[in-house]
């Protein structure tokens, strides 16, 4: 078990690191896709309108396969040689396409949700449209998706899991070679499911905090 | 008078709205409406409900484009792209005269429209720092100013949560002045009020009355009209059906629509 230590701790970088560049492409993602989907241009509204109905209504396990094997064939068609996609990257690539979907439609009612006679209010003093958006809908919006976005972060915590199918070296990777290689798989799952619930557990601190941050002032 | 598009793009000040047609919902709230404000008068529009009142003030800021006619704004025609025979949308063509023409001319909105996130005093100032660009603690001193034009220097640093719907909409009225805008537009400023809020906001905009800006109400409060407007405007099915000076107005009212609603409002 002892060598375990080290394979669970750069599991666990591996874990933290994709959630982390996954998340945050994931939600500029999802704030370019809230604002197509709003956009008065109506074949961009429609299409991200697809893009998140697909994406949500799939699988992520599917998705993750699709990417990595669809890159794969992709890049070594481009190459002319068999080139396999990096894990890593494929795991990225997938999850912040997941990412995007979800929280697209979080911020999209967030924006929906702000009256639009506040709106009218920023554009009848002559602000231009992205200061209305910088003063009046970007800080009420983060603050309305906070709670939905808290739940989303965890969903993509623990579906990094997903991306040890492709190989990946993360948490469930480990837990999966020590449970086979030592045949204790109760102690290597429950260690990782500690893992997991660590950085769950860490994830709604940061959030519950992030929500006092920005609460309504003077409530 | 002179009229026509030629003369009046140099020669009006003020505002002028030509044939304004607006269809919304499958309704032709505006059939055509035409409408002149010059400088320093006090313009209030009567009329029922869905008769048109409210869609024409927002057409005079752009914050509803016409599908059809000519506005002017101090002389500016305004760029509007009409919508096409076969229904689409009639849209702006020139966003920064537009921004240009807004900023000219300050709405207070029946819902006050105040931004929850922000102070008294932020929402008074936020204009000026970004459209007219002035330095955040010139325009600090201008919001305190103008809150306490409205009677609100007391409550600069309150969130509108914390106002009653009075307050916030003198708030909205400071907002609307710290722009030092040429006109002043109203869309039912007390509706939405309890009728013991209703006298200061009121008393607030006699008040500017007073000072000889020009102001276009649309509202229902008749006694008000009565008193401050230079010019009442009675709006029936989308059209302007009567317009004269408020004792002619209110006293010896042609058309048989306006008596009807006047007898209704007593």
């Amino acid at each position: 078990m002892d060598g375990f230590a080290v394979q669970f701790v750069s599991g666990l970088k591996t874990t933290v690191l994709l959630a982390l560049v996954s998340g945050a492409l994931g939600m500029a993602l999802g704030l370019l896709a809230a604002a197509g989907r709003l956009s008065r241009w109506r074949v961009l509204s429609r299409l991200v309108g697809f893009y998140t109905t697909i994406i949500r209504g799939v699988p992520e396990l599917i998705i993750i396969l699709l990417i990595y094997f669809g890159g794969t064939v992709a890049i070594s068609a481009f190459f002319g040689r068999y080139v396999e996609v990096n894990a890593f990257l494929a795991g990225v690539v997938s999850l912040t396409v997941v990412f995007g979907a979800y929280t697209a439609e979080i911020f999209r009612g967030a924006v929906l949700s702000i009256p639009t006679g506040q709106i009218e209010a920023a554009r009848s003093l002559g602000l231009h449209p992205w200061q209305t958006w910088l003063l009046v809908i970007l800080p009420q919006m983060l603050r309305i998706a906070l709670p939905a976005l808290a739940n989303q972060w965890i969903s993509l915590v623990k579906e990094t899991s997903l991306i040890s199918i492709v190989g990946l070296t993360d948490i469930m990777r480990v837990a999966a070679i020590g449970a086979g290689s030592l045949r204790a798989p109760l102690t290597f799952y429950l260690a990782a499911s500690a893992l997991y619930l660590t950085l769950t557990s860490l994830a709604l601190v940061i959030f519950h905090l992030l929500e006092r941050r920005f609460a309504v002032p003077g409530r | 008078m002179p009229s026509g598009p030629m003369f009046q793009q140099t020669l009006t000040p003020g505002i002028r709205a030509e044939r304004i047609e607006k269809r919304l919902g499958g309704n032709d709230v505006l059939r055509g409406v035409d409408l002149d404000v010059r400088p320093g008068e006090i313009l209030s529009i009567l009329g029922s409900s869905g008769s048109g009142k409210s869609t024409l003030l927002r057409c005079l800021n752009l914050l509803t484009v016409p599908d059809r006619g000519d506005i002017w704004i101090h002389g500016e025609k305004l760029a509007i792209r009409v919508a096409s025979q076969r229904g689409g949308q009639s849209s702006v063509t020139d966003h920064r005269q537009v921004r240009r023409v807004r900023a000219s001319m300050g709405m207070v909105f029946q819902s006050f429209n105040l931004w929850p996130h922000k102070t008294a005093l932020e929402n008074v100032t936020e204009g000026p720092v970004l459209v007219k660009r002035i330095r955040r603690d010139a325009a600090a001193d201008l919001g305190r100013h103008y809150l306490g034009k409205v009677g609100l220097s007391d409550k600069a640093d309150a969130y509108p949560r914390h106002l009653s719907g009075g307050q916030q909409q003198r708030v909205a009225i400071a907002r609307a002045l710290a722009m030092e805008p040429r006109v002043l537009l109203f869309d039912e400023p007390t509706s939405a009020l309890d009728p013991e809020l209703v006298g200061e906001v009121l008393r607030v905009m006699a008040a500017l009355a007073g000072e000889g800006r020009t102001m276009v109400i649309v509202t229902h409060e008749m006694a008000f009209a009565r008193e401050v407007s230079t010019r009442a405007a009675f709006m029936h099915r989308g059209l302007i059906e009567e317009e004269s000076p408020p004792q002619e107005f209110f006293s010896s009212p042609v058309s048989s629509h306006l008596r009807n609603f006047l007898a209704s409002h007593r």
